[in-house]
């Protein structure tokens, strides 16, 4: 068991809730966050696959980033200073996944921006909030009011039935296409509604004022279909849909080409494109488009049951040699009732259905290099 | 005529003689959460006491189980290698992970009773 300093841990507003609900309470990110509920990992994913889930992320970061000349393009360019995706594109309405490189084209965080008419609205991972307020403030100050929604809780609801629970609360919410956001009332409530998630599924994410969170999770949860789910299903259905944590899978020594991202970032950003460059590390993120990087992130499938997981040395034989790579995220996949990875191998080992090893108890297992996602996602386009 | 015995780490020893079944606590699995692989030692393999002997895992971790006594492994339960969930349904019945013969009997005494582990546990 690691002790823990409860003192220390930060809460958020659907703390009370998640004790009530017999969550599990463990600290991530320095907050005291439910890791499962009486229901358990396992079925907690297989209900968020099959149901839906109620997930509270209210320690990630909102910020609001208001552009002083009261013209949302101006925010978008100043925000393509510090990301390598085309935010000018991104339409009234809309959300698109984004990175903050550094000046090697390492990541320094990945996030969501949408944009919602007259401002942009980010949502940071909980671990680099702080960093990544500070990065904004000392680059985009001049052109943006960088605010800090620090009042708003954040629930995400995920799954083939997140869309009806939904509905009843939310007229608009079924008209919403993958990857829509904007404000929207929620039970009365005004909230930020997007369509978008962290599990594979079709789902949304309702950001809601702080004093109204319990109140809206609770009016979610009255509904048979929805699930409270917690911090260990969520990491097991992020990694069973392939996507990045922060921290194990991107960090700042892995650029978005060697992340496998390419596709998150928009021709309008890459040599030859209209705006190409000018974000940090642009340099080594550009000669990796144009030329190549490396290594990359590639998904893996065991061959036995055994999971592999975060940290296991990857080899090409099964004796000798040194490591070619690392898995970076790993463990059992419910939905797939197997292991399922995720590590960095150099391109050469990188073609689907490569056979590596992977070091496990000093035992090298057969792995094989596979398609992500793992599981197919069912977001709705 | 068995005795069950209990060790600090969560495991349980059911003792018929010189042989000892060994699995993990009903305490242990709950704080596992849903088991989906369970590794068990080879038969014949020669254990000492607190080497790691097994493992188990849930969907958010590995743990070892570890050698309550010195001995060789007699038998190990295939039966839980196919069905890792057994060991949340029936951690001290069904779900044993190995026999093993007691080479010193004398290493029991460090070992926990049933009211002794309640304490440990509570």
């Amino acid at each position: 068991m690691l002790a823990h300093d409860q003192d220390s841990l930060k809460r958020t507003p659907l703390y009370d809730l998640h004790v009530s609900l017999g969550g599990k309470m463990v600290p991530f990110a320095g907050y005291d966050m439910p890791v499962q509920y009486p229901a358990g990992v396992l079925k907690e994913h297989l209900h968020t696959r099959s149901k839906a889930g109620l997930f509270d992320v209210s320690h990630m970061g909102q910020i609001a980033l208001r552009p002083k000349s009261g013209k949302v393009e101006d925010a978008a360019r100043a925000l393509e200073r510090l990301v390598p995706q085309d935010i000018v594109a991104i339409q009234p309405g809309r959300q698109r996944y984004a990175q903050f490189t550094n000046a090697d084209g390492g990541i320094l965080d990945d996030l969501m921006v949408a944009n919602f008419g007259d401002h942009l609205f980010l949502v940071v991972n909980a671990a680099c909030k702080e960093p990544d307020e500070a990065h904004l403030r000392a680059h985009l100050s001049g052109d943006c009011v960088i605010d800090s929604l620090a009042d708003r809780a954040l629930i995400a609801l995920q799954g083939p039935k997140a869309e009806s629970a939904l509905a009843k609360l939310c007229a608009a919410a079924p008209a919403m296409t993958f990857m829509d956001a904007g404000p929207h009332d929620v039970a009365g409530i005004k909230c930020f509604v997007s369509r978008s998630g962290y599990t594979g599924e079709d789902g949304f994410e309702i950001s809601v004022p702080a004093a109204d969170a319990e109140r809206l999770a609770r009016t979610l949860l009255d509904d048979p279909d929805v699930l409270p789910i917690g911090l260990g299903a969520r990491d097991s259905l992020r990694l069973e849909a392939g996507l990045c944590l922060y921290g194990h899978d991107i960090d700042t020594a892995t650029t978005p080409v060697e992340a496998a991202l390419e596709w998150s970032v928009q021709k309008s950003r890459r040599s030859g494109g209209a705006r190409a460059g000018g974000f940090p590390g642009a340099e080594r993120i550009l000669a990796h488009f144009d030329q190549g990087a490396s290594r990359r992130r590639v998904g893996l499938r065991a061959e036995g049951r055994a999971p592999v997981r975060e940290g296991a040395l990857l080899f090409a034989n099964d004796a000798g040699g040194e490591p070619i790579g690392k898995v970076t995220s790993g463990g059992f996949g419910p939905s797939l009732n197997a292991p399922v990875a995720m590590g960095y191998v150099p391109v050469g080992l990188a073609a689907l259905g490569t056979k590596l090893f992977a070091e496990v108890r000093g035992q090298r297992l057969p792995v094989q290099v596979a398609a992500m996602p793992f599981v197919k996602n069912t977001y709705k386009r | 005529m068995t005795t069950t015995l209990y060790t600090s780490d969560h495991e349980w020893l059911a003792i018929d003689g010189d042989i000892a079944t060994v699995g993990i606590t009903d305490y242990a699995q709950q704080q596992l959460g849903d088991v989906v692989f369970v590794e068990l030692p080879k038969v014949g393999r020669a254990l000492k006491k607190a080497e790691a002997a097994a493992v188990v895992e849930s969907v958010k971790a590995a743990s070892d189980v570890y050698a309550p006594v010195t001995g060789e492994v007699l038998e190990a339960n295939e039966a839980l290698a196919a069905e890792p969930a057994l060991v949340n349904s029936d951690a001290q019945g069904k779900a044993w992970f190995f026999k093993i013969r007691i080479a010193d009997k004398g290493e029991l005494g460090g070992l926990m009773d049933e009211a002794a582990y309640k304490a440990h546990t509570a």
